[in-house]
C-alpha cells in the first residue's frame, strides 16, 4: 500500500516537475453565471401568428439585414462600458453582426457603416431611408440602464418591404452578461428568419494547447460560441484532454492525467472542485453526458480491454454496457435518451454501432467503407456526425441507420464532431501534418460554410454546450 | 563538415535499430536523451558492477544493460507481440529477473493517425500486451504498472510512416 503512494508521487512528479508535486491542476473557478430574464417590451402593435417561415437555405443565405448601432435614451455610465450606454448599444450591434456574418447565412451590415436611428425610432423605423440602402430586414434595438444597474436590451426585427414587425423580445442581464443580451438577439434574429432553433447563446468547451509538438501542453479551457469570454481552467500541469459540458452548465467531464494515469474527473464549475468519475483503478476515458443530465457514459480499460460504461451522475455504482473484446468507447446518446450510438473495433477496425441504453441490441450502422470512429448524434437526432477515416479524416454525417454519407470537411486531419444546439453546425479539430498545430474549426450541413474558430492558442476536442436558459 | 557527422550518426543509429527489430523505422533519427548510445552497434551486457556508471534502479542503467530493446514497436493499430518483440521483452525480463526490487511501468502510444479517444485505449492495449508477454516470463505482474499516453507524447516529430512507426510504441520505465 504505501510502496502503491510513492508510486502514485513518482508518477505525480514525473508528469507535473518537481516544483508541482500537489494533486491538482485546477486554476480559479469560474464566476456563477448571471440568468436572462425575458421582458415584455412594447412595439407598435400586438404581432399576429408568424407568417410562413422560410426554409430553403437558397432563399435567406443573402438576405440583406442592417444592424445600426443600438439606440439608449439616456447616455449614462454603465459597468458593462467605461464609454457608457451609447457605446454598448454599438458594441450589441456589433455581436449580432458578428454572429449573423460568421456563420454564412446572411449578409449583415454592421453599426459602423450606418447612421444611428433615434431612441424613438426603434419602434418606429425611418422606412424610406433604409430601403434605400438596400436592406431586407432591418434590426432595431435600445439598451437602458435600469436603476438596480441591471441592463434592458430590446431587440427588434423588421421586413423593410413590408414596413412591418415580424418579432421582438426585451433582455434584462447584469451588466457582466451583456453579450449575452446580444446572443438571445441574434438567436432571436436567427430562429426567425431561417425557422430553426437558436444555437448563439451557449458556451464551448475545448482543450487549449501550447508547447512544441514532443512537450505539448493541454489545458482544459470554456469560452462563449463567439470565442469572448475565454477562461483557462486548469494550470497546464497535467494533461487536459475530451471535456464535454454537462446539459446544465453547472459540469464539465474531462481526461486529466493529473494523478499519473488517464481518468475521467467531474469538475463542478460553481465550486471549483472535482471527483473521479468513478472510484477505481482502472482507466478511464471518453466520457459524455445523457441528454437529461442525470447519467455519465464512460469508457474503462482492464487489462487493456476497453468497455462502455454507465453511472449516474450522482455517483454509485457502475454499470457495464458492452462486453465485446476489443475497444468499445465514444458513446453518445439520441436525444431522448433511448438509444447509444458508439464505436468499437470489434469487427477489426473501428467501425459505429448502435444499442439500446441499457446495452441491449448491439448493431454496425457503418458500412460505407473506411472507418467510422468519435460518433455524435445531434441534438435534433435525425443525424449521427463522426470521423471518418479513410486515408484522410474527414468529419461527416450519417442517418441513426447508416445512410445518406455526406462528408463534410477535406482537411488532413479533422476528427472529434461536436453539434451546435440546433443540430445545423458542426465544430471539430484540425490537425496540421507535421506542425501538429491543432485548430477549432465549425461547418453547417452543407459542407459549404466552413471557418476557423478564434483562440488564443491552439486549439482541439471542442465540446458545444447545449442553449443557456 | 557538420552534416556529414550527421548523417554518419544517423546510419550508425539505423544500422544498430535493424539488428534489434525488423519493424523498426527504416529512417531513424538519434533518441534526443542518449545521442551517444545509438551509435553502439550491439548493446553491453548488463554490467554486474561498474564504480563510475548509472545506478541500479535508474533508468540510465536499464536502457545500459538492455540498450533498444527497453521499447517495442507495432504496427499499425495492431498490439501483438511479434518475433523481434519478444526478443527484446526477453533482454528485458532477464534485467528485472536479475534486479528482482525493481518496479517499472510500461508507457503504451499511439502513432498521430488515430483518434485520440481510441488512442488512449490502444496504448492500454499495448502497454498490457507487453506486460503480459513479461508475465508469461516469470516477472511478478505486481512489479508493472502500465499507462497509456495515447498519440500525446509522440517521439518522433515528422507526420510520414517512419515517424509513425516509431511512435507506435510500449516503452519500459523503471520506477526509482
Amino acid at each position: 500500500m504505501k510502496t502503491l503512494s510513492y508510486l502514485i508521487a513518482a508518477l505525480t512528479l514525473a508528469l507535473a516537475g518537481p516544483a508541482l508535486a500537489q494533486n491538482t491542476d485546477l486554476g480559479e473557478p469560474l464566476a456563477e453565471g448571471g440568468q436572462v430574464e425575458e421582458l415584455a417590451i412594447e412595439g407598435e402593435e400586438e404581432l399576429g401568428p408568424l407568417r410562413g417561415t422560410v426554409t430553403d437555405e437558397s432563399d435567406w443565405r443573402d438576405l440583406g439585414v442592417a444592424i445600426p448601432a443600438f439606440a439608449t435614451d439616456r447616455d449614462v455610465p454603465t459597468p458593462a462600458n467605461a464609454n457608457g450606454t451609447a457605446a454598448l448599444g454599438r458594441e450589441v450591434a456589433n455581436v449580432i453582426t458578428a454572429n449573423l456574418r460568421n456563420n454564412g447565412l446572411f449578409k449583415p451590415t454592421g453599426p459602423n457603416s450606418l447612421p444611428r436611428p433615434a431612441y424613438d425610432q426603434i419602434t418606429d423605423p425611418n422606412w424610406s431611408g433604409w430601403s434605400g440602402r438596400g436592406a431586407e430586414m432591418l434590426v432595431h434595438g435600445y439598451v437602458r440602464a435600469r436603476s438596480d444597474d441591471r441592463i434592458v436590451v430590446g431587440c427588434y426585427l423588421y421586413d423593410v418591404a413590408l414596413q412591418d414587425e415580424l418579432i421582438r423580445e426585451g433582455y434584462v442581464v447584469r451588466p457582466a452578461d451583456w453579450r449575452r443580451a446580444a446572443h438571445k438577439c441574434s438567436d432571436l434574429i436567427y430562429a426567425r428568419l431561417t425557422g430553426e432553433d437558436p444555437f448563439f447563446d451557449s458556451r464551448i468547451a475545448y482543450i487549449a494547447e501550447t508547447g512544441p509538438k514532443d512537450a505539448r501542453v493541454k489545458r482544459l479551457a470554456v469560452m462563449d460560441s463567439d470565442g469572448a469570454n475565454h477562461r483557462f481552467l486548469t494550470l497546464g500541469s497535467a494533461t487536459a484532454l475530451t471535456p464535454r459540458y454537462s446539459p446544465d452548465y453547472s459540469k464539465i467531464l474531462y481526461l486529466s492525467y493529473v494523478d499519473g494515469n488517464p481518468r475521467i474527473y467531474v469538475y463542478d464549475i460553481g465550486s471549483g472542485k472535482q471527483t473521479l468519475v468513478t472510484e477505481n483503478s482502472s482507466p478511464t476515458l471518453a466520457p459524455r453526458w445523457s441528454p437529461d443530465g442525470k447519467t455519465i457514459l464512460y469508457s474503462m480499460s482492464v487489462a487493456g480491454n476497453t468497455d462502455i460504461y454507465r453511472v449516474s451522475a450522482n455517483g454509485g455504482r457502475s454499470e457495464r454496457l458492452t462486453v465485446t473484446p476489443g475497444i468499445d468507447i465514444a458513446g453518445s446518446y439520441s436525444p431522448d435518451g433511448s438509444k447509444i450510438v458508439f464505436e468499437s473495433d470489434r469487427s477489426g477496425a473501428q467501425q459505429c454501432y448502435v444499442m439500446d441504453a441499457d446495452g441491449s441490441d448491439q448493431r454496425r450502422i457503418s458500412f460505407f467503407g473506411g472507418r467510422c470512429a468519435t460518433p455524435e448524434w445531434s441534438p435534433r437526432g435525425d443525424q449521427i456526425a463522426f470521423t471518418r477515416i479513410a486515408g484522410d479524416f474527414n468529419v461527416a454525417v450519417m442517418t441513426p441507420a447508416g445512410r445518406g454519407l455526406k462528408i463534410l470537411t477535406s482537411g488532413w486531419q479533422d476528427e472529434a464532431p461536436t453539434w451546435a444546439p440546433n443540430g445545423r453546425i458542426i465544430q471539430f479539430f484540425r490537425t496540421t501534418r507535421n506542425s501538429g498545430r491543432s485548430s477549432l474549426w465549425q461547418v453547417d450541413l452543407t459542407g459549404r460554410n466552413e471557418r476557423r474558430l478564434p483562440t488564443p492558442v491552439d486549439a482541439s476536442d471542442p465540446a458545444w454546450g447545449p442553449i443557456r436558459p | 563538415m557538420n552534416k556529414t557527422v550527421k548523417i554518419a550518426l544517423l546510419l550508425a543509429g539505423v544500422s544498430a535499430v535493424a539488428a534489434c527489430s525488423k519493424k523498426a523505422p527504416e529512417v531513424l533519427p538519434p533518441p534526443p536523451a542518449e545521442p551517444t548510445r545509438t551509435a553502439e552497434a550491439t548493446p553491453p551486457p548488463p554490467p554486474a558492477t561498474r564504480p563510475t556508471g548509472p545506478q541500479v534502479g535508474s533508468q540510465e542503467h536499464f536502457v545500459g544493460a538492455v540498450g533498444n530493446s527497453a521499447t517495442i514497436y507495432f504496427d499499425t493499430d495492431r498490439f501483438n507481440i511479434d518475433s523481434a518483440d519478444a526478443a527484446a521483452l526477453q533482454a528485458q525480463s532477464q534485467y528485472f529477473m536479475q534486479y528482482s526490487s525493481l518496479t517499472f511501468t510500461i508507457e503504451g502510444h499511439c502513432d498521430e493517425r488515430g483518434t485520440r479517444e481510441y488512442n488512449v485505449a490502444l496504448g492500454e492495449r499495448r502497454a498490457n500486451a507487453a506486460k503480459n508477454y513479461l508475465v508469461s516470463l516469470g516477472i511478478d505482474a505486481s512489479r508493472i504498472t502500465t499507462v497509456s499516453y495515447g498519440k500525446e507524447r509522440p517521439v518522433a516529430l515528422a507526420s510520414n510512416q517512419a515517424a509513425w512507426a516509431q511512435n507506435r510504441r510500449a516503452a519500459s520505465v523503471v520506477i526509482n
